[in-house]
């Protein structure tokens, strides 16, 4: 059966594979057997091999050393790169971060071939599917050049275990100096959240410029743990200094994908749609009946924020 | 300091957008065509470099001939002078052919820093800078929400979730921002007729020294199979709340298996 690799994208913040590794495995078998790709330093992949095992990984190349995670982006492109060189795989799967879609578009320069982003799945010939114009517009693309790259936008996919004998292979890293351009100083987390992670979270509550301030966003976040979710901002709610950039959702913040998005004083500009359009459900809270929002809503409640959301986080509550 | 920053022209995110049937590429001719809003950030930071380094602040455009006014809106902010990359033979070029044209536009120019938008609201690939510090051989410092430059080098706080990551990179390098890295100025009046009469130096394919045929659609590393406005949503339910628009909606959740 084909080879696929898959880069391994780690959690920032914990121990563990992040969940969009396991959606970029389930992604690529379509393709082949996957390979799981492991560029970190040493230990790496010593941990994380049990679950590259559960989701199908017939391989794992290792990558370590440490000096691969001192440089931005570059040197994971670079052993990918020497990986498709040696092995000759059919394709390469990558999750979809701002750093896998680098790591892609450097790869893709470096083997002389095409790559799709944001992928939200890939069928048996390599077919792609891609969400474009703030969701307006669904496009199959094809690679036709070199071997095909892809990332695969979070939440698109759902992890589906499948045995595999995840066989480790070393794997020699001899960085350029082209590899070692940027240096990465410091990495640091500014909001530490108990809350699920925005881009990952099944549920997100987000709330705008109709809460009003910094404190009423207290709703939003009462909401949002009764439901295990995450809480999102729209930009206005952003600028007005009610909620912090990093979760920001839309054209210039985040995209989410959840199963569920409650917009609270939202009016849905287009630029927020941009990053929310494609949840499976969506249930909107305004009190403007002709907001744009309910264009979209599953389930639209006009009313005001300050009397509905209490009321509905105490009958949550309740029923949990 | 030579500063370039790259500026493409996209269909208004705010009005209708599709691909055109014919050659399934960006419909560009019948959309609102207007800069890419985040490029109005690059180009605030470089016009702050400028101020704060002196030198001068070069846009750079690939793109078809009615580019030209996203070209003009970045010179009435400020920058000095232009160079717009034209020729039919681009059309329907993917993004590792346009950061080939890029870069062999580039290599034509002196320049300490490139400096870009994050993200094109179109293709939104956030890949550009990548492609071109593959490409030139530089330091890529992408997604900066600040950037200072000091003797020679570029430091950037790349924004991330939840916080950032602090980079350091020697120039000549090229960095990518967000539009949390500053407020861009609106064009003043007298920089839009000042405008008018800065230069802008159209270049094609084979000034750039690039085969025509190596670029545009026929030889596109990756193509649009097809492509199909996404099935409108059947029609919510929208309900009034009178006291009870809270319990509603939670029986709807529940009836959806969410509660
Ligand atoms: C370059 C660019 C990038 C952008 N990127 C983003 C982005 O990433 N994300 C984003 O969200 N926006 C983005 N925007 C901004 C976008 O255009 C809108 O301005 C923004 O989304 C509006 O936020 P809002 O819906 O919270 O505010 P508003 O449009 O002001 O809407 C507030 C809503 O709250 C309702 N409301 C008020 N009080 C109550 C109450 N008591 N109870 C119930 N409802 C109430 C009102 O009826 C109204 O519908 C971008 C814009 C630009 C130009
Ligand atoms: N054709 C082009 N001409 C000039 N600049 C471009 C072009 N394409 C992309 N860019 C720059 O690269 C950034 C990122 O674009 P993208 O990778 O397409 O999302 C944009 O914000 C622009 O600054």
């Amino acid at each position: 059966m084909a080879e696929v690799l898959v880069l391994v994208e780690l959690n920032p913040t914990g121990e563990g594979l992040r969940k969009t590794t396991l959606e970029a495995l389930t992604a690529a078998r379509a393709l082949g057997e996957p390979s799981a790709v492991v560029v970190g330093a040493p230990g790496t992949a010593a941990a994380v091999r049990p679950q590259l095992a559960e989701y199908g990984a017939a391989r794992v190349y290792v990558a370590e050393s440490e000096e691969v995670e001192q440089f931005l982006v570059a040197p994971k492109a670079e052993v990918l790169a020497q990986l498709v060189a040696g092995k000759q795989p059919a394709a390469v799967v990558i999750p979809s971060s701002p750093e896998g879609k680098e790591i892609a578009g450097r790869l893709a320069i470096k083997t002389g071939s095409g790559f799709l982003t944001d992928v939200t799945e890939i069928a048996p010939d390599g077919t792609a599917t891609q969400v474009a114009f703030a969701g307006a517009t669904i496009v199959h693309s094809k690679v036709t050049t070199g071997t095909p790259i892809y990332t695969v936008r979070g939440n698109s996919v759902t992890p589906e275990p499948a045995p595999g004998a995840a066989e480790e292979e070393q794997v020699a890293v001899q960085l350029s100096d082209a590899a070692r351009a940027t240096r990465v100083l410091d990495r640091v987390v500014e909001q530490k959240s108990s809350r699920p992670e925005l881009t990952e979270a099944s549920i997100v509550v987000s709330g705008g410029r109709g809460v009003a301030s910094a404190e009423n966003f207290s709703l939003i976040e009462g909401l949002a743990d009764s439901l295990g979710a995450a809480v999102g901002a729209s930009r206005a709610a952003v600028d007005s200094g009610f909620y912090p950039h990093t979760f920001q959702v839309g054209q210039t913040g985040k995209t989410v994908s959840p199963q569920l998005y409650i917009a609270v004083g939202i009016s849905g500009a287009i630029q927020h749609r941009a990053g929310m359009q494609t949840s499976k459900t969506i249930v909107a809270v305004n009190k403007d009946p002709e907001a744009p929002i309910f264009e979209l809503a599953d389930f639209g409640v006009v009313g005001d924020l300050n009397t509905v959301v209490p009321q509905a986080t105490e009958s949550i509550a309740a029923r949990r | 300091m030579d500063i370039v920053v790259l500026v493409k022209q996209v269909p208004d995110s705010g009005s209708e957008r599709t691909l055109d049937p014919a050659d399934k590429t960006v419909a560009r001719a019948s959309a609102d065509n207007v800069v890419n809003e985040i490029d109005e950030y690059a180009i605030e930071e470089a016009l702050v470099l400028k101020e704060a380094h002196g030198g001068e602040v070069t846009v750079l455009t690939v793109g078809p001939e009615s580019a030209a006014d996203a070209i003009r809106k970045a010179l009435s902010m400020g920058a000095d002078k232009a160079v717009h990359v034209v020729d039919d033979a681009m059309h329907g070029s993917c993004a590792p052919q346009t950061s080939a044209v890029l870069a062999a536009a580039l290599q034509q120019m002196p320049f300490d820093i490139v400096l870009c938008g994050a993200e094109s609201t179109d293709g939104q690939l956030s890949v550009m800078p990548a492609l071109l510090a593959e490409r030139l051989g530089i330091p890529q410092l992408s997604g900066a929400r600040k950037l200072t430059i000091e003797g020679g080098v570029a430091k950037v706080e790349r924004q991330t979730d939840g916080g950032y990551w602090a980079l350091e990179a020697p120039l000549p390098a090229i960095v990518s921002t967000w539009d949390t890295i500053n407020e861009p100025r609106y064009p003043s009046f007298k920089g839009i007729m000042a405008a008018k009469k800065k230069p802008v130096t159209k270049k094609s394919l084979a000034d750039l020294g690039i085969d025509p045929s190596s670029v545009g659609l026929a030889t596109a590393t990756s193509q649009v199979v097809d492509f199909a406005g996404r099935p409108p949503k059947g029609a919510g339910v929208k309900v009034t709340d009178e006291g009870d628009g809270a319990a509603k909606l939670v029986d709807y959740l529940a009836g959806q298996k969410i509660v």
